[in-house]
């Protein structure tokens, strides 16, 4: 079945179901049995951090294109939003109501991911991952040194969360809870979409470019469209992650923050999207509790080692750690998606 | 994930959430937050010797209750420093919180601490003036000077001693660096000095030519505005290229871990003017024995105390005086101990240091010149000391918030 998800096993269904049943039932009851730290700053925030990482995750898996812009991407959203809404530095003015802006930030951050596509689906492997680092670099460096419309390094504080019928999103259960629906819904429209014909033909140009476009595939559309599904997909984070953060500056687009999403990516697992929301839990535990096993000045060398780790013992990342340990049956085949940089 | 490793993690979970609700009042914990990685790593170090000399002093004791030090390291960004700062409140449970290290994280933390009224936020070295001026918080205190602050005296000493009337303005382009060019500017504008090029570099800039080529010939000083390794790298490049308009420094720019690195630059750093909350070299007893306790405890330390390790030893013995003054009591919201800590008045080293109504510290400013001791090391040589520096420099309060923040283009006097 060439269309399926590729990381996806022939497990027993039933238990299959049983065992996203029980996952799904976990998430829902979790916020409820926790305190607020562990509800926002490692539930939420890995969720959030588990969409952009997503949108790395699709284009990678199933377009064979490692992008590092979607950090960027992810800005970029954050940022109109951002401008538009009410925040410390215009003394709370409120220009647009809230779901127009909304509106316009997830626009600006899906046109970002559009014209990032154009640009870098004309190359492919390390000329790709350059060419959006090099996206990715420019819009940091913009932030940084754009004093009048993004405030330079401070950035953007005191960003106005919006409030639905009296109840602010950014009530800790509230934020979760609406972290959870975005996360599961944005999983489930790439698992969706690559099983769509517009997925199996991105999933073709992966595997063979050139067979694709002598079939009468309009391969280059198909890919910058992809660009425009993460785009989409990274705006979703990005935006999340503003009203988590509560502002915007630079140093939330910047290479450590770029990188950070690839790390995501290959500590989870690039093949499957689920990989995506494992890594990015994986790499915010590493974060908040590496002071209590290494000392808080060796985060950086716990997370490296971690990432050496997985990338020699299980390519596949801790999703596919996972399968190799329950499964028996190796997968067979090599895999598609070039992992390290 | 299998059902089995869910119910597991499920458990842990639960349990450490447990485990940090139950060590209740017979320990007071503390936090602190600084910064072990990224470019200010070598400040946080000097943050967390502070702490712990400070604990140390009280016997790791307080109005007989024991203190708990938990750490936490952030790298100099905003988010990372707001994410810890949540994970020391939530996670650990700290009833206090001494720290950040910059600027941007101690403005991120200021708006956090509005969400937890009950506790108490000690600023550790940050020194962004917005923190405490513009809508401040009513659970933060901060024991420092602001960045303008410590540019009190310098403007006036420049024009008086130096005979400058012309300045140019190289800084860093962020809040930390519009601040101390207000604190330099207010002063030295007001005698009638004007500023004609003000030049804004990004922070982490290696080349510098082209800020160095726009700097106007006819001026009779260069005002610097760059912390650590930019510092350096203008420093190099400045002498690199000729110039010999004198310099004017801001107070990172020839700060003691400035002053410490080796290059050619060195032999030319002496007599360059620059304002700071601390000094080297003073006279006086208190400050001896504050210089001589750091040296003996930590002797691969730097050469003398830093400014951060006085920022933060001085929030924490401010923490430690009202905890005694209270007795340890931090019920009903830490309102008593909270109020006990806005009274607070403490003899440092550096004089005398007290809050205004901001809980903004007010506090001696030293104009300093580089200098080389005997061994030929170099340091910050007081030569006048402003006393009792306020967060207003001095003017009318409602004047001096209704003109706004620092900016690029404020204060301009060209």
């Amino acid at each position: 079945m060439p269309g399926t998800a590729p990381g996806s096993s022939n497990a027993p269904g039933r238990a299959r179901v049983w065992i996203w049943l029980a996952v799904a039932a976990g998430l829902l009851v979790y916020p409820l049995l926790v305190p607020d730290f562990w509800v926002v700053s490692v539930g939420a925030q890995a969720i959030v951090l588990g969409v952009v990482t997503l949108s790395l995750t699709f284009l990678a898996a199933y377009g064979g294109m490692v992008s590092l812009a979607q950090m960027a991407t992810a800005g970029v959203a954050a940022y109109t939003l951002a401008v538009l809404s009410s925040h410390s530095a215009n003394a709370g003015a409120h220009l647009l109501p809230w779901p127009l802006t909304l509106l316009l930030g997830m626009l600006a951050g899906i046109l970002a991911g559009l014209i990032i596509g154009a640009v870098a689906v004309r190359s492919r492997g390390i000329y790709l991952l350059m060419s959006t680092l090099a996206i990715a670099m420019i819009f940091y460096y913009l932030a940084q040194q754009n004093t009048t419309v993004l405030h330079g390094f401070d950035g953007i504080r005191g960003v106005a969360v919006p409030s639905i019928l009296g109840v602010s999103l950014r009530e800790p259960r509230v934020f979760y809870y609406l972290c959870l629906f975005i996360g599961i819904a944005a999983y489930l429209l790439v698992v969706h979409l690559v099983r769509t014909p517009f997925g199996l033909v991105l999933q073709g140009a992966r595997d063979d470019e050139l067979r694709m476009r002598s079939l009468g595939y309009r391969v280059t559309l198909h890919q910058v469209a992809a660009f425009g599904v993460a785009g989409f997909l990274a705006s979703l984070g990005g935006i999340l992650n503003l009203w988590y953060q509560g502002g915007i500056s630079p140093g939330s687009i910047g290479m450590t923050s770029t990188v950070g999403i690839l790390i995501m990516a290959v500590i989870g697992g690039l093949k499957h999207p689920r990989g995506a929301f494992i890594g990015a839990l994986a790499y915010v535990l590493i974060q908040s509790f590496a002071v209590d096993v290494v000392g808080a000045h060796r985060f950086n060398t716990l997370v490296g080692c971690v990432f050496l780790a997985i990338v020699m013992l299980s390519p596949d990342g801790l999703a596919g750690m996972w399968r190799g340990l329950h499964t028996r049956k190796a997968s067979a085949k090599a895999a598609p998606a070039s992992t390290s940089s | 994930m299998s059902t089995r490793t869910f119910v597991k993690l499920a458990v842990s979970l639960a349990l450490s959430g447990a485990m940090a609700q139950a060590g209740a009042q017979e320990t007071i914990r503390i936090g602190g937050l600084a910064t072990l990685d990224g470019p200010f790593a070598v400040l946080g170090q000097e943050a967390f010797r502070a702490m712990e000399l400070a604990f140390e002093e009280a016997g790791n004791e307080v109005a007989g209750k024991k203190i708990e030090w938990v750490k936490e390291s952030s790298d100099g960004r905003p988010d990372v420093a707001l994410t810890k700062a949540r994970k020391l409140i939530e996670q650990d449970k700290v009833d206090i919180l001494i720290g950040p290290v910059s600027g941007g994280e101690g403005l991120a933390v200021k708006e956090y601490a509005k969400s937890v009224p009950g506790r108490t936020f000690v600023n550790g070295f940050s020194a962004a003036q917005e923190t405490t001026l513009v809508s401040p918080a009513s659970n933060f205190f901060r024991f420092s000077p602001d960045g303008a602050q410590w540019q009190a005296g310098l403007g006036n000493y420049v024009y008086d001693d130096k005979g400058y009337r012309k300045v140019a303005v190289v800084s860093g382009d962020y809040s930390f660096g519009y601040t101390q060019v207000l604190g330099f500017m207010t002063e030295f504008c007001a005698k009638g000095g004007t500023v004609p090029e003000k030049i804004w570099v990004p922070n982490g800039t290696k080349d510098f030519s082209s800020a160095i080529a726009r700097i106007p010939e006819d001026v009779d000083a260069v005002y610097v505005m760059l912390g650590g390794a930019d510092a350096v790298n203008f420093l190099s490049q400045y002498y690199q290229t000729g110039s010999d308009t004198p310099l004017v420094a801001g107070s990172n720019t020839v700060e003691q871990t400035v002053l410490s690195t080796k290059g050619p630059f060195q032999r030319r750093l002496e007599g360059i003017p620059s304002a700071h909350m601390v000094a080297a070299g003073l006279e006086d007893d208190a400050y001896k024995s504050y210089v001589e306790t750091y040296r003996k405890r930590f002797p691969d330390g730097l050469n003398a105390p830093s400014a951060p390790y006085y920022g933060y030893y001085v929030a924490t013995k401010a923490v430690l005086t009202a905890l005694e003054e209270v007795d340890g009591d931090l019920s009903g919201d830490q309102a008593k101990f909270q109020e006990a800590l806005a009274k607070v008045k403490l003899d440092t080293a550096f004089g005398p240091v007290e809050l205004d109504e901001n809980r903004q510290a007010i506090a001696n400013i030293y104009v300093t010149e580089v200098a080389r001791d005997d061994e030929g090391v170099l340091y910050n040589r007081m030569v006048k000391k402003v006393s009792a520096v306020n967060q207003v420099l001095g003017q009318d309060r409602a004047e001096f918030t209704a003109r706004g923040v620092p900016s690029r283009d404020f204060p301009d006097c060209p």
